[in-house]
């Protein structure tokens, strides 16, 4: 089971929420280029340590948010606080 | 006699009935099966990760090639990640014309394997039954078997009745919520013994002088020429490989491993569009021979079959999550149980012997990326994602071909990285866990 910090739920089981993976500044799409966009859309850094992610608390606030967890230990850190803006689907 | 007799010191004894009796009768000790030897400074070409992927391709380099001066590399032991792991499937009823064709010569060179590699790999042709639960799986059912008739493979839809003659633990009642409406049909599907491929291309590949290093890590690959820091990214040319045995000189990287297909490739400071999710699969106490055939159902997320040991061995999709740790969950075997019931309410008794998970190195389009990448000499046969057991022989073949000739074979062109940047997506719907 893996315990993820929603930031107004608590922590909650991954299956009550929603992975989003990977969270990357998205281009401007009227001024990115093909090549811009579907390296956003499709390339990953996939590292075997921190990484910043996406979560959708689905069955809970129904809410976006930005998290830092490790993929080599699956522990979280610097979860976000209620309210905070760093949520939403970067 | 000489001559036979250089040939025996030069080479293991060849597999043989007689040999098994021979050898059992002496108690002798079986030979290693290939040779622990020091790393080279340099070799021809370097194959990251020595799973099945790897192996077949330094076997089909040596083979098919004659370029025999190639170090295999692996940071564990052979066939210790997702090659001894899987759930040892072989099919070849995919969906797209470019899968068909490319998993159809996959199972070819499969049916052949016992001769050519001198083992016995036990592939056991038992035939394929992927289950549609509603309308829309049942059409595209109809359409795998189209495209499959169209290229010469064995495939058809049947319905419940003749499911429940090939497979009678099956529920083909109306009863259940997920009915069985039908079935996809492959009798050229089956499983093979998985760790016997992996011994069996290292033990062919030893033979023709490919070395095996074992506990070999790959610290990092070196590069000259690239547009990002020390020479890497694109542009450059691969130089060499570090590793935790000190360095090796090459022009030729090739980077067959899988979950941690994204790390080695970014050494040589490539991007893939992979990420890496757990797989896990679990086994039960051994009974009497039940299911002959290998199921499948796409909706529930489950394969089964039975092994020749009586055991039924349970696959399922990936884990959502991307993560590198292999720990089991208990929400797996929950859910796992749960949709075998559905499927064989039977085997409710039945007690689970094990879990364990592999990683997976997930595309977004269900395809692998294979060929060259804009590092000159960095080849990747990765994003195999859970349909990589099945593909091995065929994949090592393309890739051999791919670094002996420099040129992308015309079988694995759609399956290159620059599909990504160009949008041309495949779009292999027929992959294992993938829902319809």
């Amino acid at each position: 089971m893996l315990l993820v910090p929603c930031p107004n739920c608590g922590p909650r089981n991954s299956t009550d929420l929603r992975y989003g993976g990977e969270s990357h500044p998205r281009p401007d799409p009227a001024t990115a280029t093909p090549q811009q966009w579907r390296g956003y859309l499709y390339l990953r850094d996939n590292p075997a340590g921190w990484l910043r992610e996406n979560w959708y608390c689905r069955s809970g606030c129904r809410r976006w948010f930005t998290v830092e967890r490790n993929t080599a230990t699956n522990e979280f850190r610097n979860p976000p606080m209620p309210g905070d803006k760093r949520g939403g689907k970067a | 006699m000489t001559g036979i007799g250089r040939r025996l010191r030069r080479r293991p004894p060849k597999y043989s009935a007689a040999g098994l009796v021979w050898r059992g009768l002496r108690g002798d000790y079986w030979p290693r099966v290939w040779r622990d030897t020091e790393l080279k400074r340099s070799y021809d070409a370097v194959v990251v990760g020595g799973g099945v992927h790897g192996l077949a391709t330094a076997y089909y380099l040596a083979r098919n090639h004659g370029i025999t001066n190639v170090a295999v590399v692996d940071k564990a032991y052979l066939g210790s990640g997702a090659s001894g792991r899987n759930t040892a499937i072989v099919r070849a009823n995919y969906l797209t014309p470019e899968g068909v064709a490319f998993y159809d010569r996959s199972l070819q060179l499969y049916n052949t394997m016992a001769l050519d590699l001198n083992i016995n790999v036990m592939m056991s042709e038992r035939g394929h039954l992927t289950l549609a639960h509603n309308d829309s799986s049942l059409r595209t059912m109809n359409w795998r078997a189209e495209v499959n008739k169209l290229q010469g493979v064995n495939s058809c839809v049947i319905g419940p009745d003749e499911i429940k003659k090939i497979a009678p633990a099956l529920d083909t009642s109306s009863h259940p919520r997920y009915p069985i409406l039908g079935a996809l049909y492959h009798p050229p599907g089956g499983i093979v013994r998985h760790d016997a491929v992996v011994w069996g291309y290292a033990r062919a590949a030893d033979h023709m002088g490919v070395e095996m290093h074992q506990r070999t890590e790959v610290l990092d690959i070196l590069c000259e020429g690239g547009d990002g820091p020390d020479g890497k990214g694109p542009g450059g040319r691969v130089v060499g490989v570090r590793t935790n045995r000190g360095d090796i000189s090459t022009p030729v990287v090739v980077n067959c491993t899988a979950g941690w297909a994204g790390l080695i490739s970014a050494m040589a400071g490539v991007r893939l569009p992979i990420t890496t999710h757990p797989l896990q699969a679990a086994v039960t106490e051994p009974v009497k021979v039940f299911l002959p055939t290998v199921v499948v159902s796409g909706s529930l997320h489950v394969y089964i079959s039975q092994t020749d040991r009586g055991e039924l061995v349970f696959g399922a999709a990936v884990d959502a999550v991307a993560t590198y740790s292999i720990r089991g969950s208990l929400e797996f075997t929950e859910e796992l149980a749960g949709h075998v019931l559905e499927l064989m309410p039977s085997v409710s008794r039945m007690r689970l012997l094990r879990q364990w998970s592999g990683l997976c190195d997930m595309t977004p389009d269900y395809s692998p990326v294979m060929g060259f990448t804009p590092v000159d000499g960095f080849l990747v046969d990765v994003g195999w994602g859970t349909y990589g057991f099945k593909a091995a022989p065929v994949s090592g073949e393309q890739m051999a071909e791919a670094v002996a000739t420099g040129r992308t074979p015309e079988l694995i062109e759609p399956f290159a990285l620059s599909r990504f940047e160009a949008g041309e997506l495949v779009g292999e719907k027929g992959a294992a866990s993938v829902g319809h």
